[in-house]
């Protein structure tokens, strides 16, 4: 099953990756507030009558 | 007023049409193998309707043209809308919208003539694969172009979901279609054997997991709350169930292999991190359905909420159900069965085909400046019509499959079979008619859509670019 010594490897990196990207998200502060996020895509009104302005 | 930045509609529109006709088209070639299955003859001797060619047929265009199409039609919607930026380069998003159709046409041609890498779910030939990957980098390129160009710095839980969902789906596809051209239309694995069945179910998995799973819970957590008005249950819970299920999902393949000549420890491998799984998607799940938590009411008149919430709880089935499965000894019984079958029919039409149709319902009458479908009644129509079908599927599915098991393992004292092969397709035969019955249920269900996508798009203005509301105004 040679196979493993990609596979398994590849899967490391893909989790060191996925890692770095979650440090990146903690450290920039996507998640310092974890309630206003979910009410602000009700405040954008993407109903037709709403031209903008 | 020419700065003022455009959100790119038209690109949405003309992917979320696309969903409902390849939703027709495929479902429709799913119908006709059911119906084969029933009575052989429907084959008519023509090999380029024969159930082998027909069948990936089948899957290639309810998987990726009409899931495919959701997916970008959505994507697109949600990640301008979340990020209050316009669409990064419109003319790479119209190639994604055109090469994505050539793609599918491409499949429709080369499938019934018998062109075929037989790989699952990875059979078009390698000059499609090619532009496959040419498609999904501009995809790429596009999705992630908005998410840097946008004008709020929180990143919205969807648009995490998309994004892990386009970024894995290239892996995946550039690995699994490694091939060594022989012809224009006949290529060879540069994988072999046991090998090359591992690499196919790391794909065949992790396609489900990213692009079955991930991408339509980045549609789930924008269009529950919107279509039900309130912030999703817990936006803690939503972030946690992102980077949950990223990190535990890639090692699910190899329940697919159970019992085979891959090595035991890495099948129980597969079956361990399958386990795993069942907790982010119960996580995911109920967060979804709690999104209606004090708006339980408008359940009972609102069909595009019928179709969110129904889906749910069929992802919450259809994601205990599958670890349950991948458990040695239930697999032992289950596989190769149509238990198996039902089980894919259970997510795919309960779970990401009414996820779709709903966010559907709430995107198409916005693309041509209404605030509703033409008939909000067909709606409801569509949706009894639809969940029926989907519970005649299964049901007779898991008797069928379950029976199959059985009559497969049963022997005599003496050590020889109960039942000849044969004899188990026979006691199939009343469950395929039910489940031919539930397919149609299902396939009228999206003639109905389509009806009424018509009586609301045709003769009414497409809205093409729709202005930036800048993200201050909501402050």
């Amino acid at each position: 099953m040679d196979i493993l010594y990609l596979l398994i490897p590849l899967s490391l990196v893909l989790v060191a990756l996925i890692g770095a990207v979650f440090w990146w998200a903690v450290k920039s502060g996507q998640f310092e507030d974890l309630e206003g996020p979910g009410h602000r895509i009700l405040m954008d009104d993407d109903s037709p009558d709403n031209k903008g302005g | 007023m020419d700065a003022q930045p455009m959100y790119n509609y038209k690109v949405v529109r003309q992917f979320a049409v696309m969903t409902v006709v390849w939703g027709i088209v495929g479902m429709l070639v799913g119908v006709i193998i059911a119906a084969q299955l029933v009575w052989p003859e429907l084959n008519m001797e023509i090999p380029w309707l024969s159930y082998g060619r027909l069948r990936p047929l089948h899957t290639n265009a309810v998987i990726f043209a009409f899931g495919g199409c959701a997916l970008f039609a959505t994507s697109y919607y949600v990640v301008q809308r979340t990020c209050h930026a316009p669409l990064f380069s419109p003319g790479l998003a119209a190639f994604t919208f055109w090469g994505w159709q050539l793609v599918i046409l491409l499949a429709a041609v080369t499938l019934p003539l018998g062109i075929t890498t037989s790989k699952e779910y990875a059979e078009l030939e390698w000059p499609i694969d090619i532009l496959i990957t040419l498609v999904w980098v501009a995809y790429a390129v596009v999705f992630f172009g908005t998410i840097i160009k946008r004008t709020i710095s929180h990143i919205y839980v969807a648009n995490w979901f998309f994004g892990g969902f386009i970024l894995t789906v290239a892996l995946l596809h550039i690995v699994n279609s490694m091939e060594m051209p022989a012809s224009m239309w006949k290529s060879y694995s540069v994988f072999s054997g046991a090998q090359d069945a591992m690499i196919q179910w790391w794909y065949g998995h992790n396609a489900v997991g990213f692009f079955l799973t991930a991408g339509f819970l980045g549609m789930m957590y924008y269009f529950v709350p919107k279509q039900a008005g309130r912030p999703v249950y817990s936006y803690r819970l939503s972030v946690v169930h992102f980077w949950a299920l990223i990190f535990t999902y890639m090692w699910a393949g190899p329940h697919h292999l159970h019992f085979t000549a891959l090595p035991d420890w890495t099948q129980s491998l597969g079956m361990i991190f399958s386990l795993i799984l069942l907790a982010p998607s119960w996580g995911g799940m109920i967060n979804g359905i709690m999104t209606l938590s004090g708006a339980w009411h408008k359940l009972r008149t609102d069909p595009i909420l019928k179709f969110l919430v129904t889906s749910l709880s069929f992802y919450g089935m259809s994601t205990f159900e599958g670890p349950m499965m991948s458990i040695k000894t239930v697999n032992a019984l289950s596989h190769y069965t149509d238990w198996t079958v039902g089980h894919v029919h259970s997510g795919a039409l309960g779970w990401v085909a009414m996820i779709s149709i709903g966010s559907l319902y709430y995107l198409l009458p916005r693309m041509v400046g209404k605030t509703e479908m033409y008939s909000v009644r067909l709606i409801t129509l569509h949706f009894w019509v639809a969940t029926i079908g989907v519970v005649l599927y299964i049901a007779s599915m898991w008797i069928a499959g379950v029976m199959q098991g059985l009559m497969w393992r049963a022997f005599n004292p003496d050590g020889t079979l109960t039942y000849s092969f044969a004899e188990a397709v026979k006691a199939m035969y009343p469950y395929y008619g039910i489940r031919l019955l539930g397919g149609l249920m299902f396939l009228s269900g999206m003639l109905i859509m389509a009806y009424n996508t018509w009586k609301t798009l045709a003769g009414a203005k497409a809205e093409d670019r729709v202005p930036v509301v800048p993200a201050a105004a909501h402050a």
